[in-house]
């Protein structure tokens, strides 16, 4: 079982092939092929340019996360503190040569895309901490000193994404973070502490928020507080889900979307539209495929040797999962409206760019999975 | 190192996996609420948010029905619609209300008061309701807006339909329509779902009483809208209905001889079928043009309208209260002849003026009339006459007869203008005054002066029913096609010549209701009113028609606005030396042709003077006008117009 290390690295493609995760794939393929019938809906049953461009932009990630999947496992350890490095360098480039949009400095101009690098930050930080926890002993996960880099490079990139600002991937990003620190094995009541800290610091981060951010958050306290205003994108979202009933209105018969009263339909409202016209049954299929695809990457976890690669795995997994639940829970209203993209199902190069290579990292755990990795 | 790390590694390795296993546990558990928050949503409670989404989806546009038609008995068309080039707004479509209101002001005349009050509208309503900028546009300024259409947004141009009434002679009896007011949404149940911008409803006339089944039923445009308020598309469409038309008694024709007569005079005219009661004519003076209430009517003719001492707005001929006069002598005798107090040639003497109960009672003609008797009473209208048949008869039974032949009640149905008039007696001058009856206000009565009030409809109802034989008649203005019975008997009479017709038969067969108790007794009345039209000396003599096509019978009476002093009659002032407010009404009424009557009228002169002289000239061009037209009448329709 224990196979020399000269075997592992000289695995044939053929091995390679056989290898690797032919479930995960096929599911990811299946929400592939779901939101490209979701988007051409969003565009009024056309092929518009949200269309062609998801498809395209899905055909060549995918390929990224095939390809990846190949990449040795080694490799990614070795090369974690630097993928780090380079997102934070691209967050740092975004602070000064960043694209504004609605309010907002989130993106790079790379002439063939606008990249949005705090997307890729969510799994950026999530392979820096897992090697981190990989590398240093178990007696010392829970001594302070070794606390403190997890919680800067935590930190730092949260800082900056909140001041793009951009509440709800500086939230994610932390989410994913967190949940390696957890796996690793730091103590509960640094968790505990810090969620105090948290708390007491909350009335003043409260201060730095944006007009528009107290907005959401009292939004959602009260969505029909103000129905035309702030309110409005919770409302109408529950209306196009609650209408949907237990089949769905029909495919390109979402008349809450088709008739414009869906906000930001492509990105964040994307599981609403499908929700709308394919019912309870539809969104059913929807989480099932999540839960397939959050459960695969668990089992890879499971069977990979390397700490690194469970820690990267498991984390990964449950990153993901938080996207989702996230995600579905602010369109069906039971948390504020903080903009978070569904994995995949939504419109967006950055986005749909992190996952897949989250996924592709995963994937090369499967296949690499009794290769050692230092 | 290896196997101490390996061994590093399984404990870390188990202490991920535990970890890993608690949050597993965490996420099912979350699972199952986005779970269970889909299961609330779309399944119990999917039909609620169904409807909000239909909420969301259709909008409805009221459509404003067409008002049904006002014919006259010839199927002119009195009040009828044309097309009306309006401007609408809806405001949710606008960019900007300031603007869009600065740009049409400078399209149109709107002044800053009407912008004002439409804002106040705006408000009220939801932002996708149209309002009415302007509903009556000519075609230049029709145009105009539509040539600055692209840089009006939400501005919709719209040719609509709006009433618009002919001729002003039938202006009061049809009466007008106007928009809607807040009170008029509150009071008419019927106007509950009809809340239309644009709606006009009946405010007057026969408008006003056949509004409920004339205005129509609303119609509606269902659309599909986008969150913009954008229609995508047509859902359903509900034209509505046009409301019923109505055909009238009313002869336009007439109406505008009348009209024209009549002139500026403050008079009414009231002409009735005297079988059916079909109001042929009904014309009140001076008249407005109703078309100017359709729009909103401007200040300066409402101001002239309401300033003017002749009250053109009034409906004289059913809401002007006239003392009738010497017009109600022919109640006075027949009563007296019913109550068999006197005889036809039982006689009395004038001399003037007559004292009673410390009180002179003075006839018209100071020098008196000499011995009269019922026939030259009449023919004369010697007051002194009938100051001593009424007193002999009593205000009670006078009041009786009176009652019965249409005096003291509304003579239509729902014609919410008409007014009923008084018919004194001592139990109404007790309930209304508080009184008792002094015997000089009896003698009073008797020549119709002190508390009687008339409506000139009401003294044309009265005439009527003398001239038929004494039959009661339900006078109406829309026509229908009931059998009338009236004329059924008269015609079967004719064809049985030698049958006596008991009374209790005419009510058992014929569904009549008699007013008399003797028809010898209104046969003596209807030839003392031939007297006093045809022979001379009587008091509209002069306006006699000899033709026996025309020949009517008749009866005059002035009625007094203010009493004559002493001074002035023995100075014997004549009515034209007076102020006109302080003249005498001038009335008359008649019945014919003289041995077959059809129809009977009405004249009432405001401040005429004499009825002599003011209203029979009047009254004898409108009988001939309408004998004239009679045969042409009665081809129109055969249902009813069988002649006899």
């Amino acid at each position: 079982m224990f196979r020399p290390r000269s075997i592992q690295s000289s695995l044939s493609f053929r091995d390679k092939l056989i290898s690797i995760d032919y479930i995960l794939v096929f599911s990811i393929l299946i929400l592939g092929i779901v939101s490209m019938f979701a988007m051409y809906s969003t565009d009024g049953g056309q092929f518009k340019y949200h269309t062609e461009s998801h498809i395209l932009r899905f055909c060549v990630f995918f390929i990224m996360f095939i390809i990846l999947s190949f990449v040795q496992i080694r490799f990614w350890h070795s090369t974690s503190y630097l993928i780090y490095i380079l997102f934070l360098i691209l967050l740092l480039a975004v602070k000064y040569f960043g694209l504004t949009s609605s309010g907002s400095q989130r993106w790079l101009n790379l002439y063939f895309m606008n990249l949005q690098p705090s997307e890729l930050m969510k799994i950026g930080l999530i392979l820096f901490l897992s090697k981190y926890y990989h590398r240093i002993p178990i007696e010392s996960i829970n001594k302070l000193r070794f606390l403190f880099l997890p919680i800067f490079v935590l930190i730092f990139p949260v800082l900056l994404v909140i001041m793009q600002p951009d509440l709800g991937t500086s939230l994610l990003i932390a989410a994913g973070g967190l949940v390696v620190a957890w796996l690793a094995g730091v103590r509960v009541k640094f968790f505990a502490y810090s969620s105090l800290v948290f708390i007491a610091l909350l009335p003043i981060a409260i201060s730095f928020l944006k007009p528009y951010q107290k907005a959401r958050i009292l939004t959602f306290l009260n969505p029909e507080k103000d129905p035309l205003g702030a309110g409005y994108q919770i409302i109408q979202s529950k209306i196009a889900i609650g209408s949907g009933g237990l089949f769905g209105k029909g495919f390109l018969n979402g008349s809450q979307s088709y008739l414009d009263y869906l906000p930001e339909k492509h990105t964040d409202f994307i599981f609403t539209l499908f929700s709308e016209e394919f019912g309870f049954f539809g969104s059913v299929f929807i989480l099932l495929l999540y839960g397939i695809i959050v459960s695969r990457i668990v089992k890879i976890g499971n069977i990979t040797r390397s700490n690194f690669g469970k820690l990267y795995c498991y984390s990964f997994a449950t990153a993901f999962f938080i996207y989702v639940v996230v995600n579905m829970g602010m369109v069906l209203g039971l948390l504020p409206i903080v903009g978070s993209p569904l994995p995949i199902l939504s419109y967006g190069g950055s986005s749909m760019m992190a996952i897949m290579f989250g996924l592709g990292i995963a994937m090369s755990c499967k296949v690499y999975k009794d290769s050692p990795v230092n | 190192m290896l196997s101490s790390g390996s061994g590093n590694t399984v404990i870390k390795s188990k202490l991920i996996s535990r970890r890993m296993f608690l949050l597993t546990a965490g996420k099912a558990i979350v699972l199952v609420g986005v779970l269970g928050r889909l299961i609330s949503l779309q399944i119990n409670e999917s039909s609620k948010y169904k409807t909000l989404s239909d909420k969301n989806r259709f909008r409805e546009w009221k459509l404003a029905p067409e008002r049904g038609i006002i014919k006259d008995y010839f199927n002119n068309e009195i009040a009828s619609n044309k097309q009306v080039y309006q401007i609408h707004l809806i405001p949710e479509n606008t960019q900007s209300i300031e603007e869009t209101f600065f740009r049409l002001k400078a399209i149109l005349k709107i002044s800053d008061k009407k912008i004002f009050s439409l804002k106040k509208k705006i408000a009220k309503q939801k932002p996708w309701e149209p309002i009415i900028i302007s509903d009556n546009l000519n075609w230049s300024e029709f145009s105009r807006i539509n040539l600055f259409l692209h840089e009006l947004q939400g501005v919709e141009p719209i040719v609509s339909v709006a009433r618009v009434y002919k001729d002003e002679s039938s202006a009061h009896v049809l009466g007008y329509v106007s928009q809607a007011s807040v009170k008029d949404l509150k009071d008419k149940k019927y106007l509950k779902e009809m809340s239309v911008p644009g709606m006009a409803v009946g405010k007057t006339g026969l408008e006003r009483r056949l509004d409920e089944q004339i205005i129509g039923e609303v119609g509606f445009q269902r659309y599909e809208v986008n969150a913009y308020g954008k229609r995508i598309k047509q859902i359903k469409v509900d034209p509505g209905k046009v409301g019923k038309s109505f055909k009238t008694t009313l002869d336009l024709e007439v109406q505008k001889y009348v009209s024209e007569i009549l002139a500026d005079k403050a008079a009414s005219v009231c002409v009735m079928d005297i079988y059916n009661g079909d109001i042929v004519s009904l014309v009140s003076s001076p008249s407005y043009d109703p078309n100017a209430f359709v729009h909103g009517i401007d200040k300066k003719y409402w101001d002239s309208l309401i300033k003017n001492d002749r009250k053109p707005l009034t409906n004289k001929a059913v809401s002007g209260l006239y003392p009738p006069g010497s017009t109600i002598k022919t109640l006075v005798a027949l009563s007296a002849l019913e109550n068999k107090i006197i005889r036809p040639l039982e006689t009395v003497k004038c001399s003037g003026k007559i004292e009673l109960f410390g009180e002179k009672f003075h006839c018209w003609k100071k020098e008196g009339h000499g011995v009269m008797n019922l026939r030259t009473g009449m023919k004369r209208s010697c007051d002194v006459y009938f100051y001593e048949v009424a007193r002999k008869l009593g205000v009670d039974r006078l009041a009786e007869t009176a009652k019965k032949f249409g005096l003291g009640k509304r003579v239509l149905q729902n014609f919410a203008e008409e007014r009923s008039g008084v018919v004194p007696s001592t139990s109404w001058k007790k309930k209304h005054i508080g009184q008792n009856w002094y015997l000089g206000e009896t003698l009073h009565s008797g020549i119709g002066q002190g508390y009687f009030q008339s409506t000139p409809i009401q003294l044309c109802l009265m005439t009527a029913q003398i001239a038929n034989g004494g039959f009661e008649i339900k006078p109406r203005i829309i026509f229908d096609k009931t059998k009338n019975n009236l004329k059924e008997y008269l015609k079967f009479k004719n064809d049985n010549p030698g049958k006596p017709l008991p009374t209790d038969l005419l009510i058992s067969n014929f569904e009549l209701k008699p007013l008399f108790k003797n028809q010898e007794n209104i046969k003596i009345i209807k030839d003392a009113m031939y007297s006093s039209s045809n022979e001379p000396g009587g008091t509209s003599y002069r306006s006699r028609l000899e033709d026996k096509r025309f020949t009517f019978a008749g009866k005059t009476g002035s009625s007094q606005v203010k009493r004559f002093t002493e001074e002035q009659r023995e100075a014997e002032v004549k009515q034209e030396q007076l102020k006109y407010e302080n003249r005498d009404h001038a009335l008359f009424i008649a019945f014919a042709p003289v041995n077959d009557p059809k129809y009977a009228i009405s004249v009432v002169v405001e401040h005429g003077g004499s009825g002599s002289k003011a209203a029979a000239p009047i009254a004898k061009k409108v009988i001939k006008k309408v004998l004239e037209r009679h045969s042409l009448r009665m081809a129109t329709n055969n249902l009813t117009g069988d002649s006899i």
